[in-house]
């Protein structure tokens, strides 16, 4: 470990003199221009993995996906203008709201964060790109290939039908239900891969990306919710990643998780569903109301006040979301206690959430208020979000709950709370970043009009929504009866939802224009934050020189910033061995440790995605042999990324970026972007199969006796021998990256390959247990379950042995080296993954058994 | 004697995990009452008229969030600086992650209490 290197001292100022000759600082820009040079030609342009083209692809893809989702709304809406209408069939409507849901969850609010973020963090960052390129542009291409795939259905009438939340047995019964749901789970469980590794990807930027000086306590306000709604993703999609993976057991081969006749129970997913469900929530809201952290101290012409209180915000709305998901289920009939308990955590995430909406008001009127069209959007917004803020705490009342459950007083809430919480500040955030990617501004004019509609729009259409719902309306019908004498709120509805979608259209029109328009000055707000210092003629490099910070609010605070940036007076200002690169800094105080080579444009991430992406379509369609084959193709691609574009050995060891700083060009272990990407990806591994385990024993609990004494359990002896042989290869890799340190090169490869042995070993001991007890899963939930901990942990230990296999391959290819050995670290990390994955499935299917007999 | 373990407090480690303590120790009492109470109904059928173990776990999480909050208490008035303390110098930098932390502790403190709150008037898994 390199000790991190000191910051010059005192302020930054200390002049670069070697950057006065401006023929020196033409030479640096062509340099970096040639590096950051993007591929062109009509397929190559798509190779591209820089930030500023990949983000703008996502971005515009989750856009068209939310017009699309939009138009069936509007479809239902004009469906349920009068009383008996006959426009759709119940069929045909029952796919428009699962795939309107659905599609606004996964496919628009979720990514579009993601996408804004894979824009906007490496330029709040001052970075020249994130930490893993090509990471986001497999998500990107996942994503595109996922979503297509899933709101295509429709038009084959083969959309899921079953409610956002595809509640078994509905959905899990395949004469009840058709290939939407195989559509639904597979398809968007795809997705959440993709949103797991935009996870990754963002923690680690904010992490390990800042620019040198910028402490925690001088983060860009987005970047710390950033952070906050990436570990969200993290802890929130896998349980629904596991609740996929039993669903498609259940579906496809008959093991009865949710079915009651065979021991299993439909509520377990409505546990794992709503463990994810209710976390989305924040997970949509928090990124939008770190879009007005930025714009408001903008239009405020002052630092934002209580920066820790938002903070305080974020995080504690982050935990206490994840104590919220029963009131989702309050009408299921648990035990009043437990209803109470999330009823109280419900009531108490109110305390951040009007936390941060004061803060932002005290900002407000504590500085010079300049009524722009990002700040109507941001006001109007608040004020939407505050209703639907305080339907939720009337909601989050059980007895209330109870009465409300499932009519148009829900839909009118949970349409308040989006639109209010993330469609209206990202239109805000639209107009206010506009000249960030394009240069250019929008129509102030065009802005507002649209605004004022959104306004009116939304508040008629979703307003007489509660009152439709009180008077009985329930929700997910067709038709209504005109008796019901909720004919008037509906027809409102149904037109604020039409004036909400000619506002959108107003906004589309503004956008459509915007290619004719003229550049904007740099900087148009009068910013103060390091991503204003894009230039509005775009270069491709992200920043000149990677700033020393030593403000929230650089621009303002900092003399002569801005020029110090163009003209390379910070870090990093050339590129001299023709590589992308940017500094990687450490976590707390953001001292500069190393210099990472970035990833280049690569066709292999779009192809990865293909290959990954076959795997869950053709599953859909049952076709198991060629999914097979896309499962190979895509390790195969895995393997071949790895190989050739993961932890390179520099051609030498450290290289000066400045100010006299030298840094190493080479990480490996905790301080390590790589390292950090491992263990953030093996947190969201376990999360998934804490849902499994979770399984296992809410079983236990809805059962009288569980395991059933009539069915037969592993026995002790097999889950035990699997569990020693994890063990022993645990240890072994351990071992071996500690005598690989010591530089006994040979120690090393034979105990890798001792590793792998036992590593396989355990496969067989693994399955052996359930195998030779000839448990039938499809038989009762107990065998069920009991299969899918021991094949998720057999099919880790898989895993594991192609890890130390890759590193032995590394090792014996001189491309691992006592010097340079990020992988037997990073692999290391998996190891102590899947040791506690063993220990946990092991103990569990063969000792509960025991000791609870 | 106090002058010292306010310098000794001050000179411990802040970091991203100690800024999460509060609020983990709010979730682990939160998970601990559910599981207590959904195993309870689930195998008992009933709760005890005095939770002992209920109470001896709230006392406990709400200890710990106490010395939390004491420590970042102490940390978040380190003198050094200026006002307004958001400069990126170490003493700011511990000052902000000690107020955030501190201010986290006030949230989890009123979380968990709320979340103990049920046990009192509920008695039964009705």
């Amino acid at each position: 470990m390199i000790p991190p290197a000191a910051l010059p001292a005192g302020p930054a100022a200390e002049d670069r003199t070697d950057q006065n000759d401006p023929a020196v600082r033409a030479a640096q820009e062509d340099r970096l221009r040639a590096v950051w040079q993007p591929p062109s030609g009509l397929f190559l342009r798509w190779t591209d993995v820089n930030n500023n083209r990949v983000g703008v692809w996502y971005t515009l893809t989750a856009f068209g996906f939310v017009l699309f989702a939009g138009v069936l709304a509007l479809i239902m809406r004009t469906q349920l203008a009068v009383p008996e209408n006959d426009l759709v069939s119940a069929n045909s409507f029952n796919q428009l709201f699962t795939l309107h849901g659905s599609m606004m969850m996964f496919l628009f609010a979720v990514p579009m964060f993601e996408a804004v973020s894979i824009i906007l963090l490496p330029q709040l960052l001052g970075a020249r790109d994130l930490p893993f390129p090509r990471l986001s542009a497999f998500g990107y291409w996942s994503f595109l290939i996922g979503g297509v795939f899933v709101s295509g259905s429709i038009f084959f009438d083969a959309a899921p039908d079953g409610g956002w939340f595809m509640y078994p047995p509905l959905t899990t019964r395949t004469d009840l239900s058709g290939l939407g749901a195989d559509i639904w789970m597979l398809g968007l469980s795809f997705i959440e891969v993709s949103s797991v590794a935009a996870a990754v990807e963002l923690i680690v930027g904010v992490l390990k990306c800042r620019p040198p000086g910028m402490r925690l306590n001088l983060m860009p306000l987005y970047a710390w919710y950033i952070l906050v709604v990436a570990v969200m993703i993290l802890f929130a999609f896998p349980p629904l990643i596991a609740g996929d993976l039993l669903f498609e057991m259940e579906r496809l081969l008959g093991w009865p998780f949710f079915d009651a006749a065979k021991g299993g129970d439909p509520l377990l997913w409505q546990h794992l569903f709503w463990i994810f469900g209710h976390p989305e929530v924040y997970i949509v809201f928090l990124p939008s109301i770190a879009l007005f952290a930025m714009l408001i101290p903008t239009f405020a012409q002052r630092h934002l006040l209580g920066y820790p209180w938002i903070v305080l915000a974020a995080v504690g709305t982050a935990f206490l979301s994840f104590g919220l998901w029963v009131h989702h289920m309050f009408a299921t009939g648990l035990p009043k206690i437990s209803l109470a308990f999330f009823s109280a955590a419900s009531e108490a995430v109110a305390i951040p959430t009007g936390v941060q909406v004061f803060a932002f008001i005290a900002t407000l009127w504590a500085g010079k208020v300049k009524w722009s069209t990002p700040l109507l959007y941001a006001v109007g917004s608040l004020a939407i979000f505050t209703i639907g803020g305080l339907t939720g705490v009337m909601v989050a009342v059980a007895p209330f709950d109870w009465q409300a459950h499932d009519t148009y007083f829900i839909v009118a809430h949970l349409h308040y709370v989006l639109i209010g919480g993330t469609l209206l500040p990202l239109f805000g955030g639209l107009y206010y970043y506009w000249p960030l990617i394009t240069g250019k501004r929008l129509s102030d004019r065009l802005g507002r009009t649209a605004f004022w509609i959104l306004f009116t729009g939304a508040n008629l259409a979703f307003f007489p929504m509660h009152f439709s719902g009180l008077d009985g309306m329930p929700r997910r019908v067709f038709t209504y009866p005109a008796e019901l004498g909720i004919g008037g709120l509906n027809l409102a509805s149904t037109i604020g939802a039409y004036l909400f979608a000619s506002g959108v259209a107003l906004i589309c029109l503004d956008l459509a224009r915007s290619p004719w328009r003229q550049k904007a000055p740099r900087n148009p707000w009068n910013a103060g934050t390091l991503e204003w210092l894009a230039h509005p003629e775009d270069e491709n490099w992200g920043i000149r020189s990677v700033p020393l910070i030593e403000s929230r609010y650089p621009i303002w605070d900092q003399p002569g910033f801005v020029e110090k940036v163009d003209q390379g007076r910070f870090f990093l200002p050339d590129a001299e061995e023709g590589r992308r690169e940017t500094i990687i800094t450490s976590v707390i105080d953001a001292r500069p440790i190393a210099v990472a080579r970035l990833g280049t444009p690569s066709v292999v991430p779009m192809i990865t995605a293909v290959a990954l992406g076959s795997v869950f379509i053709l599953t859909t369609y049952h076709l198991y042999t060629v999914a097979l084959v896309g499962a190979v193709a895509t390790l195969a691609c895995v393997l071949y990324w790895l190989w050739t574009g993961t932890a390179e050995i520099p051609e030498k060891r450290e290289k000066p970026i400045g100010h006299g700083l030298t840094v190493p060009l080479y990480l490996s272990g905790p301080s390590a972007p790589g390292w950090w990407a491992m263990f953030i990806t093996m947190l969201a591994d376990a999360t998934a199969f804490s849902g499994l385990v979770f399984g296992y024993y809410f079983f236990w609990t809805v059962h009288p006796e569980f395991p059933p004494a009539a069915l037969p359990d592993p026995g002790v002896q097999w889950p035990m021998i699997a569990l020693g042989l994890t063990a022993v290869s645990w240890a072994l890799t351990i071992g071996a990256r500690e005598v690989h340190a010591r530089g006994q090169v040979a120690a090393t490869r034979l105990m890798l390959a001792l590793g792998i042995a036992a590593t396989l070993a355990s496969i067989p001991a693994g399955l052996a247990g359930p195998w030779l007890a000839g448990m039938d899963p499809a038989q009762h939930s107990y065998p069920a379950i009991v299969w899918t901990l021991a094949i998720w942990t057999v099919a880790h230990a898989g895993v594991g042995a192609i890890c130390q296999s890759y590193t032995l391959a590394r090792s014996l290819a001189g491309r691992m080296t006592p010097e340079y050995d990020a992988e037997i670290r990073n692999i290391s990390v998996f190891l102590h993954f899947l040791l506690f994955t063993a220990l946990v499935t092991y103990a569990t299917i063969g000792l509960f058994p025991e000791a609870s007999a | 004697m106090k002058e010292r373990l306010t310098e000794r407090i001050r000179s411990l480690r802040v970091s991203l995990w100690t800024l999460i303590v509060p609020p983990s120790v709010w979730a682990a009492h939160f998970l601990f009452s559910y599981l207590w109470a959904a195993l309870n109904c689930a195998k008992v059928g009933q709760f005890a008229r005095f939770p002992t173990l209920f109470a001896v776990g709230t006392v406990l999480a709400l200890l710990v969030i106490l010395a939390a909050g004491a420590i970042a208490y102490v940390q978040q008035a380190t003198p050094g600086d200026e006002p307004p303390h958001e400069s990126g110098t170490r003493v700011d930098r511990l000052r902000f992650i000690a107020k955030s932390t501190l201010l986290l502790a006030g949230l989890s403190f009123v979380g968990v209490i709320f979340t103990a709150t049920p046990v009192v008037f509920l008695t039964d898994c009705r």
